[in-house]
């Protein structure tokens, strides 16, 4: 076993990206496991009950009103309509709560990625490992709310296992671009940003209804944002629903996480290397 | 001629239109202790992040081991443990939880760093505090903590950015004697501070520096030799007196300094003239009689006291 630090580092000397990756982005996340084996629990729990709280309340509240919803695959009952979309959103929220208000913590107050970057680590050592901490908790979340929706009986087929890598992409797309787009933040103020536009993307998004309503250029807006992108991502793969239609909302998200990742390497490197 | 760690040549580093570090040369021999000393807004930590590859150089050039921080910047990371001005330990964890995650960020295997934890919470005089969470912590501890933390990974260069600063004197001269073993030990230092008496105590050779440039290299014995005499008389005569005292005094030392509440008079042997002060029938209301320091060399070399 070696264990000199600068034998490790040198042994990377002309591999990818040397200057910028020391290909240990897993103890950024060891860290993070760290700092959260101690921390509240509560708020993780919380964040987790939300979904599952709209799909109780609407699901089975205005479900009562709305009766069943007839689909290509048949009719469903209006909280196994809503379950695909509330899934995307809690994949979302999970990967967001981590990428947004706690990296801009650590970026500005806690100095903690300044002590990372000034070890033989490197930038995308840190956006890769925050990353994947917090798609973890996108797909941690995902995962106990598919075990939630098919206690309920809300789902009919084993293409609903699905939904948990489909979840943990979007998870991966949110939590890579708002890591990027946190890192341009410069105060709390700024920070808001994210609410004013989670919020109305929330709404809107057709979560809780079919898009149709809306005329046709508002719907093309709504195509355009992640979530509705991570809605119809979810909807398909739960549904067995493979095309040209998925392949396209894959691809989104495979941007989405390049240019987030891409970004957030090369901001880190501006703020912390100057 | 031992080994030179670190060469510097012409070192600039400026922010738009300001120079923050404006052209320096200096040698870091392998096992020295070498000190920055300067007021604030020198350069000091503008050139410890340079060295420490976190910071890229607008000009001159650097080799830290041979190697180019630009170029090989995690390699020359991984040989130096770094003490930055403002503590950034890690709040959420605790004490050796500390030491291990710093270990594990340079890819040192856990095994490893479970046998070094023991001797550095030793070091850092923090056995009993191994499982409480860094928040809880004196300024003091922190900063042992900090130092302990860097040396996980058993650095060729240990770099200390005022190391001292807002401690209590007890807690500082706890750190200087951690700093000591460290000499002997044979690690490379390199300091910067403020605070004289640090310079004094702790390096082998210094750089004085102001504005971003270098006023005067050499070792703090030799800097106050060349610079001041051997020893200072400082008299006060109250505020409103100083001023007009001055002219009568010049003539009687080899230099003069006024100071907003002292002056200080350069001598050879201090006693002697106070003898001939007094003889004068000139009375301070105080006198004190001190060796030459290096706060003396530095208002010689800019005309200013190092510590506003
Ligand atoms: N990132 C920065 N942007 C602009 N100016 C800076 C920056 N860092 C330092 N400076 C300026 O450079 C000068 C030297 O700073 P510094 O190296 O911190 O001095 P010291 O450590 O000796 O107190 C100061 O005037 C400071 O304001
Ligand atoms: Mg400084």
């Amino acid at each position: 076993m070696r264990s000199n630090a600068v034998e490790l580092s040198e042994g990377r000397i002309g591999k990818f990206g040397e200057k910028y990756y020391a290909g240990r982005p897993q103890q950024v996340l060891l860290r993070n496991w760290l700092s959260f084996k101690s921390s509240a629990w509560i708020a993780v729990v919380s964040g987790f009950f939300e979904p599952v709280l709209y799909l109780l309340s609407f699901g089975y509240g205005i479900g009562e009103l709305v009766g069943n919803i007839s689909t290509p695959g048949g009719d469903i009952s209006y909280a196994a309509y809503i379950a695909p979309g509330l899934l995307a959103t809690s994949a979302m929220n999970g990967a967001m709560l981590d990428s947004t208000w706690n990296v801009f913590f650590k970026l500005n107050e806690s100095r903690l990625y300044k002590a990372m970057l000034a070890t033989s680590l490197g930038p995308l050592d840190v956006a890769l490992g925050e990353i994947a901490w917090a798609l973890m908790r996108g797909g941690i979340y995902a995962t106990a709310f598919t075990a939630v929706i098919a206690g309920l009986g809300l789902v009919t087929s084993w293409w609903a296992l699905l939904a948990i890598p489909a979840a943990i992409i979007v998870a991966f797309g949110f939590a890579s671009f708002g890591m990027a787009i946190t890192s341009f933040m410069k105060s709390h103020h700024q920070m808001n940003f994210f609410e004013i536009f989670l919020l109305p993307m929330f709404l809107f998004s057709g979560a809780f209804y079919p898009l149709t309503v809306f005329p046709g250029w508002a719907q093309a807006i709504i195509k355009a944002l992640p979530l509705r992108q991570a809605i119809e991502l979810v909807t398909r793969a739960m549904s067995g629903e493979f095309g040209i239609n998925i392949l396209v909302n894959f691809t989104y998200f495979m941007v989405m996480i390049c240019v987030g990742l891409f970004f957030t390497t090369r901001r880190l490197n501006a703020l912390f290397m100057k | 001629m031992s080994e030179k760690l670190i060469v510097a040549r012409g070192l600039t580093k400026t922010y738009g239109d300001f120079i923050a570090v404006d052209g320096i040369d200096f040698d870091v021999a392998k096992g020295e202790s070498f000190g920055f000393l300067g007021p604030n807004g020198a350069g000091k930590s503008t050139t410890m992040r340079i060295i420490g590859a976190t910071s890229v150089r607008t000009s001159g050039t650097l080799t830290i081991l041979g190697k180019d921080p630009e170029v090989h910047g995690p390699q020359i990371r991984a040989h130096l443990g770094v003490v930055p001005q403002q503590d950034n330990l890690d709040n959420e964890l605790t004490v050796s939880e500390n030491i291990f995650i710093y270990g594990r960020y340079f890819g040192l295997s856990s095994s490893f760093i479970n046998r070094k934890i023991p001797e550095l919470l030793e070091f850092a005089q923090l056995e009993e505090k191994k499982d409480t969470k860094v928040e809880a912590l004196s300024g003091g501890m922190k900063r042992r903590l900090t130092i302990a933390r860097s040396l996980v990974s058993e650095p060729d260069i240990l770099m200390l950015d005022e190391p001292t600063t807002g401690l209590d004197p007890q807690a500082r001269h706890i750190l200087w004697d951690r700093l000591f073993r460290l000499k002997e030990q044979g690690v490379t230092l390199l300091i910067t501070t403020h605070y004289m008496d640090e310079a004094e105590q702790l390096c082998d050779r210094l750089i004085v520096m102001d504005k971003g440039k270098i006023m005067a290299e050499d070792s703090p014995a030799q800097l106050i030799k060349d610079y001041s005499t051997k020893e200072v008389l400082e008299v006060r005569f109250g505020s409103d007196r100083n001023q007009e005292m001055v002219d009568v005094l010049r003539p009687l030392a080899d230099r003069i300094e006024v100071l907003p509440d002292r002056i200080l008079l350069y001598a050879t042997d201090g006693e002697q003239l106070l003898e001939q002060i007094t003889a004068k029938g000139i009375h301070p209301n105080t006198s004190l009689v001190r060796r030459s320091s290096l706060e003396d060399v530095f208002l010689r070399l800019t005309g200013r006291s190092l510590v506003e």
